[in-house]
């Protein structure tokens, strides 16, 4: 097919506003998501933390919960909210807080009781030892938690378009349905790409940050 | 919202819709054999390349950026580029869902035998295994607990993904769900939804059983 090439600059340069109206949307979906998750996924992985079987069955919920398709969960959730961004919403939320549940859990369960006890010993408080101790040595794990979930939810917006509301999914399905435009749906990708990898860096960088004593100084 | 459960119930209900040409078993099967071949056809690279990867214990840093950036590659757009290409429908999602499924038998692979003990392999070292004897012998039965583990979550991970074929013109059960919201009968769009997932779970508990049953017995814990 000739005059439709895999990738285009002229594209990107005559489309710039779309792409950036389009990227905006995905970023700002894929934050709201994540950042509505984790105010959910890290109290409720506090609470559970201390009760071994609750703690059990929660991962357990959440690792089915995550084998539903996002197609279909966009699906189920179109009739009940209707078509637009709200059905996306929820239901990205519904994915990053299972990926945040389980990372928080795992770090929350791989504090030292000995340091608990030390902490305690010197005469920390329940509140104390909670904030201090126990989420200070959760926070690589929820870090990590974090990148994985934005990372996957700026890939999963995509199917969002399936109801109407898709970011950079939109720019996709517009090219597919306008003459397999090759151009458009590949600098939507490209885009999708760059995203994931540059709040996947934020975020890195946030939690190097935040928890100077990973790194070992001599 | 009512209506719509009692029209996913009646959809559900009848047997035409299950047992037609092209009904849901066939769907069903269809989407079955699409999730084996793509599967099947990135475990015939993947699997080998990691365990090679992890048994050399070069590349690591291969691995983990191939195992990260893929996480953000949208499927959708492999399937509709496919698509631009002339690859419809079936093909391309079995591309599209093989590339998706790769990464994590790759990091599953590696990670697994990377991971064996070091104590063990010295040990078959000693005993005068050539290398290929010490990787066959000794690290992949020490892998198979965490590639089995990859291989289960990739299966269920491209059940979950085929769905996003019939965007492009494919079959499977996305199907029925394309359909539904094509022609706003939501009723079918949830029955759609309900039997993915469905399968899904179906699919996942079955391969929990395989997963108990290919691990080596000494390393089954309690």
């Amino acid at each position: 097919m000739p005059g439709n090439p895999w990738f285009s600059w002229s594209w990107v340069a005559d489309n710039a506003d779309l792409l950036a109206t389009r990227t905006w949307q995905h970023l700002l979906l894929t934050l709201e998501a994540v950042a509505i998750a984790a105010t959910i996924a890290v109290p409720l992985a506090l609470l559970v933390v201390r009760r071994r079987r609750l703690a059990a069955s929660v991962v357990g919920v959440a690792a089915v919960l995550y084998t539903v398709p996002s197609l279909a969960l966009f699906a189920i959730l179109a009739p009940v909210l209707g078509i637009g961004r709200t059905p996306v919403l929820v239901g990205l939320v519904a994915y990053a807080l299972l990926v945040l549940l389980r990372q928080t859990l795992a770090g929350l369960q791989s504090v030292d009781p000995a340091v608990l006890d030390a902490a305690r010993g010197v005469g920390y408080g329940p509140v104390q030892v909670t904030a201090r101790v126990r989420l200070a040595a959760a926070l690589p794990a929820v870090v990590s938690g974090l990148r994985l979930a934005t990372v996957s939810t700026v890939a999963l917006v995509t199917v969002g378009v399936v109801v109407g509301y898709g970011g950079l999914g939109q720019l996709m399905f517009e090219g597919f349905r306008n003459n397999f435009h090759r151009a458009e749906i590949s600098a939507a990708a490209l885009a999708c790409l760059l995203l994931a990898f540059l709040l996947d860096v934020a975020l890195w960088a946030a939690g190097r940050a935040l928890t100077p004593w990973t790194r070992r100084t001599t | 919202m009512s209506s719509v459960l009692a029209e996913a119930l009646r959809y559900l209900n009848d047997p035409l819709v299950w047992t037609r040409p092209r009904g849901l078993l066939d769907l069903t099967g269809q989407h079955l054999v699409m999730t084996l071949a793509a599967v099947g056809a990135a475990a015939a690279l993947a699997l080998p390349l990691g365990a090679w990867l992890g048994h050399s214990g070069r590349g690591s840093g291969l691995v983990v950026a191939i195992s990260n950036t893929s996480r953000a590659l949208p499927t959708l757009a492999i399937i509709l580029l496919l698509a631009t290409a002339g690859l419809f429908g079936n093909t391309a999602t079995v591309i599209a869902a093989g590339i998706f499924a790769a990464p994590v038998l790759l990091a599953g692979a590696y990670d697994g035998v990377r991971g064996a003990d070091r104590a063990a392999r010295d040990a078959a070292r000693g005993l005068g295994y050539s290398p290929a004897g010490v990787l066959w012998r000794v690290e992949v039965p020490l892998a198979v607990p965490l590639v089995a583990a990859g291989v289960r979550t990739a299966i269920v991970q491209v059940v979950a993904t085929i769905p996003l074929a019939a965007l492009a013109g494919g079959g499977g059960l996305g199907q029925v769900i394309q359909l539904g919201m094509g022609t706003q009968r939501y009723g079918q769009v949830l029955a759609g939804g309900v039997l993915v997932a469905a399968l899904c779970l179906v699919v996942d508990g079955v391969l929990a059983v395989a997963q108990r049953m290919v691990t080596p017995r000494a390393l089954r814990d309690a």
